[in-house]
C-alpha cells in the first residue's frame, strides 16, 4: 500500500470510530443508522465489484445472494424462535456466530449453483440469465407463506454476539464496522492474490489465460461463488440491523442498485464501492428528504456521472491526488 | 377446453403485446449492441399521451396517433441526447444510463399525471365481444390487439426481408462493423431502428392502457418479460422475437391460469394460490434460464 494511500486510509478509520460521537453532537442519531447501512451496502457493492470489475462479470442477479443472506438469519430465527427443527434436523439460532456463517455458506451455495450453470454464457446473455435465477428467487420467497410470503419475515431481535447489549444502536454500529474491517481486509487479500491476479488477467484477455493454462471457467466460476458469499454476508448483516427479511432485498432494482454504487465509485477499484455506496445513499437520502421528486435528480445525476466522467468517484479522486503530487 | 381455449387466446394476446416491445428491442440491441433498460419507458409514454388525448377528445382512435407520435419522438430525444453516447461503451454503462433514464421518465410521469393509475374505455366498436365458438364469447378488443400483433409481425417482415432498409437493417444484425466500412450511413440506420423500436413500443403501451391500468411503472413490469423475450428469441432476431413472445407468452398466461388450481387439489387454497401464483411467475425465467443452458444465443441468434 502506498504510503498516501494507507494515511487516507488510517484517517478515515479514524472517521469512522468517531460517527457516533460526531452524530451524538450534531444532534442527528439518525445519522448513525444511515452510517450502518452505508457499511452493510459498502460490502455488498464490493463484494459485486469482485465479478464485475476485477472478473469482468456484469452479474445482474446480487441482490439475490444479499436477500438469500438475509433470509438465512430470518428463518433461523424463525426456528430459533418456535423451536421446531428446520427441515427437521437443523436447530434454529439466535447467535451471530453461527447465523452468520450459515448464511455466507448457504448463499456461497446458491451462488456455486447459478454461476456453474450462468457462466457458461457470456455477455448479455450472462447479464439476463444471473437477472433470471435472481427473479426467480425473488418470487420463490414472495411465494414461501410459512416465512411471510410478499410481507417478509420479521426478526424480533438482532442475534446475538458475545453478550453484547445489541439493542443499543451504537453497539450495534461498532460491530458492523468490526465486521465491515475485517471483510474489506479479507477482500485486500484476495485482490493482491495471485488469485486476484489470475481474475484480473481473464477480465482483460481471457484466451491468452487460457493459453498460459487457467482455466477461465474455474476461476470464474470461484470468484462468483465468493462474490455471493461476501454479498449474503452483507445481507446477514442488513438482516441483523433491519431485524426483517424481505423479498424487496432482492427484487431486481436492488441489483441495479447495487450496480450503481459500484459504477458510481468506479468499477475495478478496491475503494470505489465504499465511496460508491455511501455516494449513494446519502445523495437518496437527502434527496427524499428535500423533495417528493428526488428520484428525478437522482436520475439525473447518474446520468451525468455515466455520460460524462470515467472511473467514478475513485478515479475522480485519484485525478485529484494525482494533479496534487 | 372452453376455459382452455378462452386462455390460450389471452395467452396470444400477451404474446403478441410481448412481441410489440421486444421486436423494437430486439433490432436495437441486435444493431447498436446497446441494452436499453427504457425501451418501458417508451412504452409508459405511448400509454400515458395517448389515453390522455383520448379522454381529452373523447375518442379512443384520436389518441392512437398521439401514442404513436409521442412514443417516437421521446424516442428520436433519448437517441439524440443520450443512447448515442453509449454505443460505444461497454453494457455496465449502458445499462446505468438506461437506468437513470427509467427513474427520470417515472417521475416525470408522476409530476404530469400524478399516483393514481388513469383509466381509459374501450372504443364503442370494440367494446362488447364475440361468439367464437358455441360456449365462448370473447372480447372484441382482445381479439383487435392480437390481429393488431399479427399485422404487425407481417409488416415488419416485409421491411425486413423485402426493403433496403431491411436489409441494411439484417447487415447490421449480422455484422455491424462489416456494414459501416461499406459506408452505409450507420447514425442514420441507428436512429430509424431506435424510432421504430420506440412507435412500436408505444403502440403496445396504447393497446394495453384498456386492458391493463395506466399507471407509473407499468413499462417495468413488462421490461423484464420483454428482455426474456428477447434473449430467449435471440439477440436482433425478429423472427425470434415472434416466436418467443408469443410461446412465452402463451406458457405464463397458462401457467397462471392454472397452475393454482392444480395445486388445490393437492394442498389448501390460500397456500396453493401463492405458490401457484409464485412458480407461474418464475416460469419465464426458468424457460429461459433453460434455453440459454443448450443454446447460449438464443433460439434463432442472428450473426455468427
Amino acid at each position: 500500500m502506498r504510503p498516501l494511500v494507507a494515511t487516507l486510509v488510517t484517517a478515515a478509520l479514524l472517521f469512522l470510530f468517531f460517527v457516533p460521537m460526531l452524530t451524538d453532537l450534531v444532534g442527528r442519531p439518525s445519522l448513525l443508522a444511515l452510517a450502518c447501512r452505508i457499511l452493510i451496502y459498502a460490502m455488498a457493492a464490493a463484494s459485486l465489484n469482485f465479478v464485475l470489475g476485477y472478473g469482468g462479470m456484469i452479474s445482474f442477479g446480487h441482490a439475490a445472494f444479499f436477500g438469500v443472506g438475509a433470509y438465512t438469519v430470518g428463518i433461523l430465527y424463525a426456528h430459533f424462535a418456535s423451536g421446531e427443527l428446520l427441515f427437521g434436523f437443523i436447530p434454529g439460532s439466535n447467535q451471530m456466530l453461527i447465523t452468520l456463517p450459515a448464511a455466507v455458506l448457504v448463499s456461497g451455495v446458491f451462488a456455486a449453483a447459478i454461476g456453474a450453470l450462468s457462466l457458461r454464457t457470456g455477455g448479455v446473455q450472462f447479464i439476463m440469465i444471473t437477472l433470471a435465477f435472481a427473479q426467480m428467487l425473488f418470487f420463490f420467497f414472495v411465494a414461501l407463506k410459512a416465512y411471510g410470503g410478499e410481507d417478509g419475515i420479521i426478526i424480533r431481535r438482532t442475534n446475538e454476539l458475545a453478550g453484547l447489549n445489541m439493542r443499543d444502536r451504537v453497539t450495534l454500529y461498532y460491530v458492523i464496522l468490526g465486521f465491515a474491517v475485517l471483510f474489506f481486509l479479507g477482500l485486500w487479500r484476495m485482490v493482491n492474490s495471485s488469485f486476484g491476479a489470475v481474475l484480473r488477467g481473464i477480465q482483460q484477455n481471457e484466451r491468452r489465460m487460457a493459453a498460459l493454462g487457467f482455466a477461465p471457467y474455474r476461476y470464474k466460476l470461484y470468484a462468483f461463488i465468493l462474490s455471493g458469499m461476501g454479498a449474503g454476508f452483507a445481507g446477514a448483516l442488513m438482516a441483523n440491523f433491519l431485524r426483517y427479511a424481505s423479498p424487496d432485498m432482492m427484487h431486481w432494482t436492488k441489483s441495479g442498485e447495487l450496480m450503481i454504487m459500484v459504477i458510481l465509485g468506479g468499477v475495478g477499484s478496491f475503494f470505489g464501492p465504499i465511496f460508491g455506496a455511501a455516494a449513494f445513499m446519502i445523495l437518496e437520502t437527502f434527496l427524499a428528504g428535500w423533495t417528493e421528486h428526488w428520484q428525478l435528480l437522482l436520475g439525473a445525476v447518474l446520468l451525468v456521472i455515466v455520460l460524462a466522467t470515467k472511473g467514478g468517484i475513485n478515479g475522480l479522486l485519484a485525478r485529484i491526488f494525482r494533479r496534487g503530487a | 377446453m372452453i376455459l382452455i381455449a378462452e386462455q390460450l387466446l389471452n395467452g396470444l394476446q400477451y404474446g403478441v403485446m410481448l412481441f410489440l416491445l421486444a421486436a423494437g428491442l430486439t433490432l436495437i440491441f441486435g444493431i447498436m449492441g446497446v441494452i436499453n433498460l427504457a425501451h418501458g419507458a417508451l412504452y409508459m409514454v405511448g400509454a400515458y399521451a395517448g389515453t390522455w388525448v383520448a379522454l381529452q377528445t373523447g375518442s379512443f382512435w384520436a389518441g392512437l396517433p398521439a401514442a404513436l407520435i409521442a412514443a417516437a419522438v421521446t424516442g428520436f430525444v433519448i437517441e439524440t441526447l443520450v443512447i448515442r453516447r453509449l454505443y460505444a461503451r461497454d453494457h455496465l454503462d449502458q445499462v446505468l444510463a438506461t437506468f437513470a433514464l427509467i427513474l427520470i421518465f417515472n417521475e416525470l410521469i408522476t409530476i404530469g399525471f400524478g399516483r393514481q393509475p388513469v383509466f381509459t374505455s374501450l372504443p364503442a366498436a370494440f367494446s362488447g365481444s364475440v361468439e367464437l365458438l358455441p360456449g365462448l364469447p370473447y372480447p372484441t378488443y382482445r381479439l383487435l390487439i392480437i390481429a393488431t400483433g399479427l399485422a404487425v409481425a407481417g409488416g415488419l417482415y416485409i421491411l425486413i426481408n423485402r426493403t433496403r432498409i431491411g436489409m441494411l437493417v439484417r447487415a447490421g444484425a449480422t455484422n455491424r462493423e462489416m456494414v459501416r466500412a461499406l459506408g452505409v450511413d450507420i447514425r442514420l440506420l441507428y436512429t430509424i431502428v431506435f424510432g421504430l423500436g420506440a412507435l412500436l413500443a408505444g403502440l403496445a403501451g396504447y393497446m394495453a392502457g384498456p386492458i391493463s391500468a395506466v399507471q407509473v411503472g407499468m413499462g417495468e413490469q413488462i421490461l423484464l418479460a420483454t428482455f426474456v423475450v428477447v434473449v430467449v428469441g435471440g439477440v436482433g432476431s425478429i423472427k425470434g422475437a415472434f416466436v418467443a413472445g408469443i410461446a412465452l407468452g402463451v406458457a405464463d398466461t397458462m401457467l397462471r391460469a392454472f397452475l393454482p388450481g392444480m395445486l388445490r387439489q393437492v394442498m389448501n387454497a390460500s397456500e396453493a394460490d401463492a405458490l401457484g401464483i409464485g412458480i407461474a411467475s418464475m416460469g419465464i425465467y426458468f424457460l429461459m434460464a433453460l434455453v440459454l443452458l443448450v443454446r447460449p444465443r438464443g433460439l434463432f441468434a442472428a450473426g455468427g
